[in-house]
């Protein structure tokens, strides 16, 4: 199974699991639809349309709604914590949720009593909880863009807004933040650093870059990140390692920019209508 | 004295003398800590906003570092404003300072992107629209974006009320920034 958890921003929304289906305006998922957003509906989105496109399952869903107040991430962290190893779960990616220390450390306590631990890929919140408790070194993959690439690197940050000043004004320097991320532990062996250059790697080295097609009015768009994870994840799902699902998400989403040919008022769904077109021509382009 | 100072042992006194003059105000949510920093600072209090010591850190949190000379006087006054805080500890170390440096890029002279650690929003630059948001990973961002989007920034809840996380406050960031650069 490919699960992927976050929380969605409708208030009480209580926790839901099941299978994503795609629909005309967002997800459903256990019959409830949820409009299409920036962060867990887009990356569930694009995870869906790889496992359609490869043939397999669709992923499922955990989601609970959150609006900051907690409730919804607490009750996604206990069920993970309480029923992760009865849930024949192989790859999981874990997104938006309140980062919560103690929290997260139960589900890493289940995961170790796990004889078969699923991949783990953590993005947004997931991520910064991840590294704020000493963790990284529990998942397969990070997807950070400059910012939390810079709060990865910084090992006295709990947060990225606490990411200090100099690290933050290092950033024209991405692969001396990645050194730094690696050399204080804070990074997953494969790191997929989302920006003008995307730089893939792998245990401490950069192994990779992506610089083309440049489409500079990607970056205000929220969401644009959520569908590379969403994309590594259903890949990893798919049979491909990491290092390649990272190449292959990293062209995708380029490739799906220029199709849009957004500017910086477009909204994620656009860019989401031109996903599979674009995987089917990086596909080509790749052999 | 002399030989103690060259031992250091006095100047670790003087650090203890020092180190008991502040304390620290914990609150539940980042955010509430924007209203609280707005009112003592109003009131002419000397005040950092801090990350809170470990025993208090959930992941994402802030807290107040103030004189603990005023602490009746501060914590009366917040109970007077409802915005008591969840508790009042002495502390001995520095807290980290939330990152203020904000990133701006202006795409086709026309929308204006600030970056703020690691919450964006861009604007149009004629009409004050806020046309997107992106970046964070709390769950209030999905629903700040949901609010603020196609709003002006001066008809647009404002994330320090209405948001409860560090990328809530973040986001406060850029949009003060926007504001000062465009007005309101």
């Amino acid at each position: 199974m490919l699960l992927l958890a976050g929380s969605v921003p409708v208030e009480k929304l209580p926790l839901l699991i099941g299978p994503i289906e795609v629909t005309a305006n967002g997800i459903k998922i256990d019959g409830h639809e949820l409009p299409m957003n920036r962060g867990n509906e887009a990356m569930m989105t694009a995870a869906c349309l790889i496992c359609q496109e490869y043939g397999i399952d669709a992923p499922v869903g955990m989601v609970a709604g959150d609006i900051g107040k907690r409730e919804g991430s607490i009750a996604i962290y206990k069920h993970l914590a309480e029923h992760l190893p009865e849930m024949d779960v192989e790859v999981m990616t874990l997104h938006y949720v309140m980062p919560d220390l103690k929290l997260n450390k139960k589900i890493l306590e289940t995961v170790d009593t796990m004889e078969n631990k699923p991949i783990m890929i953590a993005d947004a919140g997931s991520m910064y909880v991840a590294k704020a408790g000493g963790d990284s070194h529990y998942y397969t993959v990070f997807t950070p863009d400059l910012g939390e690439t810079a709060f990865l690197a910084d090992e006295k940050a709990d947060h990225p807004s606490f990411t200090r000043g100099f690290i933050f004004n290092m950033e024209e320097d991405v692969p001396e933040l990645i050194r730094r991320a690696y050399a204080g532990n804070n990074a997953a062996p494969t790191m997929f650093v989302k920006g003008k250059i995307d730089y893939i790697c792998q245990d401490g080295e950069i192994v990779d870059t992506i610089d083309s097609p440049l489409v500079a009015t990607m970056e205000p768009i929220g969401g644009t990140g959520d569908l590379i994870t969403g994309m590594i994840s259903g890949l990893i799902y798919a049979g491909l390692s990491p290092l390649q699902a990272c190449r292959i998400a990293g062209r995708v989403n380029r490739v799906a920019g220029e199709l849009a040919q957004p500017t910086p008022a477009t909204q994620i769904d656009k860019i989401l209508h031109f996903l599979p077109q674009a995987l089917n021509k990086v596909q080509k382009q790749l052999g | 004295m002399g030989f103690l100072n060259k031992l250091g042992f006095a100047k670790k006194d003087e650090d203890k003398k020092e180190s008991v003059t502040r304390g620290l105000l914990v609150f539940a949510h980042p955010t509430t800590v924007i209203s609280v920093e707005e009112i003592l600072r109003d009131e002419g209090y000397t005040i950092r906003v801090v990350s809170p010591p470990p025993a208090y850190r959930t992941g994402c949190d802030l807290s107040v570092e103030f004189p603990l000379e005023a602490e009746a006087a501060i914590t009366e006054l917040l109970n007077s404003v409802g915005m008591a805080p969840l508790d009042v500890v002495p502390i001995t170390s520095k807290g980290m300072e939330p990152l203020q440096f904000v990133r701006t890029t202006v795409y086709d002279d026309r929308y204006v992107m600030i970056r703020a650690a690691n919450m964006k929003m861009t604007v149009d630059k004629e009409t004050k629209t806020i046309v997107n948001i992106s970046g964070g990973g709390c769950p209030d961002v999905p629903f700040l974006a949901t609010a603020m989007l196609g709003k002006t920034l001066s008809d647009a809840p404002d994330p320090g009320e209405v948001g409860f996380s560090l990328c809530a406050y973040s986001l406060n960031t850029s949009r003060e920034e926007l504001i000062r650069i465009l007005g309101a």
